[in-house]
């Protein structure tokens, strides 16, 4: 066991030596199989950032209730007080139609046109939330029931368009898996053509292993070692490219997040994340390797 | 030890390297094959080695049909056949003592084992000083007996030498035919393919001839009634 073990590591030392005795031609297998992984890599990291942001939005699940327009403040107050004594609701919060008004003349711009009306065309609101451990079935019962309210004009579930990000979210999250399945087939060609390569350069080397007795598994196990460390160098440079596109980016998404009174973070690969592309790497390069040995080997016959 | 059981080889595009040959050698015989070049003696090895197969007919090597041995046997069959090449055959970008150790790491010797081993069969062939070497600084006799040692070391029952003092002077050629008849001495099955006339002659071992494919002469069996009868 001790000296297959031994065997092993020095058929592994030996291929890394091979490697490093080209080293420009390895470094730009390595950076090609680096960029591949790191497409995906840097688009999971992206939607995973998405989706941490939009998480924080789904918690506001305030319903805007716009009021009939004959509805006056005083019945918006009592109607107010009544929804905020019920269980389902923790708190109510009155919008009045002038206030309204006069924040939306303030803030559109429109404030000259806005004084050519006569009368106010806002009715007033309530904006109602929910308690926090509602679910969303008692959610959607709620806003049915506001609805059904004779004072009740229409009621918006304010979170409606985070869902429908998170679904869009979830649609890139997939194509981001077929994306990575079809880059990992071309990786898996590219490693396949650099053992090819190798083969075909070392071909008076495995004649005269076979001749001298070696088995194909011998002959075919440093070529594996070269897969496997091609496929670990390509998801660590992966790995390297990934947080480096992070760290350059966390500043501005930093500003950007200030900019709207948030405080998240953009957060890089976590340590499974970083495992898996690693991982990949690694089993593509072994993948690719075998393959290139198993179709190209077998044509060497010693002459 | 090998037997050809009336045995044809026929290459691709019609030339027939062998025709009907019948050869018995016993385990521990030394055999000079000789005739003319393109007279069949490297296929008649190569045919031992299964770096070639019989068109028709079969070889048995240790009573054995060498017919079934498919991929997979084929690697453990090579294993008990040293092959000595006219063009050596050397890894040049590893040491001398690596080319020898070879046959010996595919098997998974323990490396000090493997160590005293390639040593002990350096030393045969007088080059122990020389292990740290590559094969290109070597002269052309020196790569021949670096493949000789290659050959030997894994103590294979059979040897099959092609030409194995073709590019040598006499007083090598005569220490390297020497060395052969040392591992006779010690039980080994030689076939050694040369078309030094003299040296063999002079050392006076079983010789076949062949001429075009056919075996014409062999002096085991003075009469020649091998080749007739089969014709």
């Amino acid at each position: 066991m001790q000296a297959w073990i031994g065997r092993h590591a020095q058929t592994a030392l030996a291929s890394l030596g091979k490697l490093a005795e080209s080293p420009l031609a390895t470094v730009l297998t390595v950076l090609v199989i680096g960029v591949t992984l790191a497409l995906p890599g840097a688009l999971q990291v992206l939607v995973k950032n998405a989706l941490t942001v939009s998480g924080g939005w789904q918690g506001a699940t305030d319903f805007s209730m716009y009021l009939q327009p004959d509805i006056d403040r005083a019945a918006a107050d009592q109607l107010g007080n009544l929804l905020a004594s019920r269980a389902d609701i923790a708190d109510v919060t009155l919008v009045d139609a002038d206030e309204a008004l006069e924040a939306f003349a303030e803030n559109s711009g429109f404030g000259a046109a806005l004084d050519a009306l006569d009368n106010n065309p806002l009715p007033h609101a309530l904006v109602v939330r929910p308690i926090a451990s509602l679910s969303p079935e008692a959610s959607a019962l709620l806003k049915q029931e506001l609805e059904n309210l004779p004072e009740a004009d229409i009621v918006q579930l304010d979170t409606e368009w985070v869902s429908r990000f998170q679904a869009m979210l979830q649609l890139v999250r997939r194509s981001i898996l077929l994306a990575a399945g079809m880059l990992g087939l071309a990786l898996l060609v590219v490693i396949g053509n650099t053992i090819r390569l190798d083969i075909q350069n070392r071909r008076d080397e495995i004649e005269i292993m076979q001749l001298v007795g070696a088995s194909d598994g011998f002959i075919r196990r440093p070529f594996l070692y070269t897969g496997f460390w091609y496929g670990l160098a390509g998801g660590l440079a992966a790995v390297v490219l990934v947080a480096v596109a992070t760290a350059l980016l966390a500043g501005p998404v930093s500003a950007l997040a200030g900019l709207y009174g948030g405080s998240w973070r953009l957060s890089g690969l976590d340590l499974r994340e970083t495992g898996v592309l690693v991982a990949v790497g690694v089993g593509l390069g072994l993948a690719g390797s075998w393959l290139a040995t198993a179709r190209h080997m077998r044509r060497i016959e010693p002459k | 030890m090998i037997r050809f059981d009336n045995v044809s080889k026929r290459y691709p595009g019609g030339h027939e390297a062998l025709s009907n040959l019948m050869l018995d050698i016993d385990a521990g015989e030394l055999v000079f094959v000789t005739g003319h070049s393109g007279a069949g003696k490297s296929t008649l090895l190569r045919l031992i080695g299964l770096i070639e197969r019989p068109t028709r007919g079969q070889v048995l090597v240790d009573k054995r049909s060498t017919r079934g041995i498919g991929r997979r046997g084929l690697a453990a069959y090579r294993r008990d056949i040293g092959m000595v090449f006219q063009d050596h055959k050397l890894l040049f970008d590893r040491t001398v003592f690596d080319n020898v150790a070879l046959p010996l790491v595919i098997t998974g010797l323990r490396p000090r084992d493997i160590g005293k081993r390639v040593r002990a069969a350096l030393d045969q062939v007088d080059l122990l000083s020389k292990e740290k070497q590559r094969p290109e600084t070597l002269s052309s006799g020196e790569q021949q007996r670096v493949g000789i040692a290659r050959a030997i070391v894994a103590r294979p029952k059979i040897v099959i030498a092609d030409e194995p003092t073709g590019n040598l002077d006499p007083e090598l050629s005569r220490g390297i035919m020497t060395l052969f008849e040392r591992f006779r001495d010690i039980g080994v099955t030689l076939l050694i393919a040369s078309h030094d006339l003299s040296l063999i002659t002079e050392m006076g071992h079983r010789r076949i001839t062949l001429d075009r494919g056919r075996l014409t002469a062999d002096s085991a069996n003075p009469s020649g009634q091998q080749a007739f009868e089969i014709d």
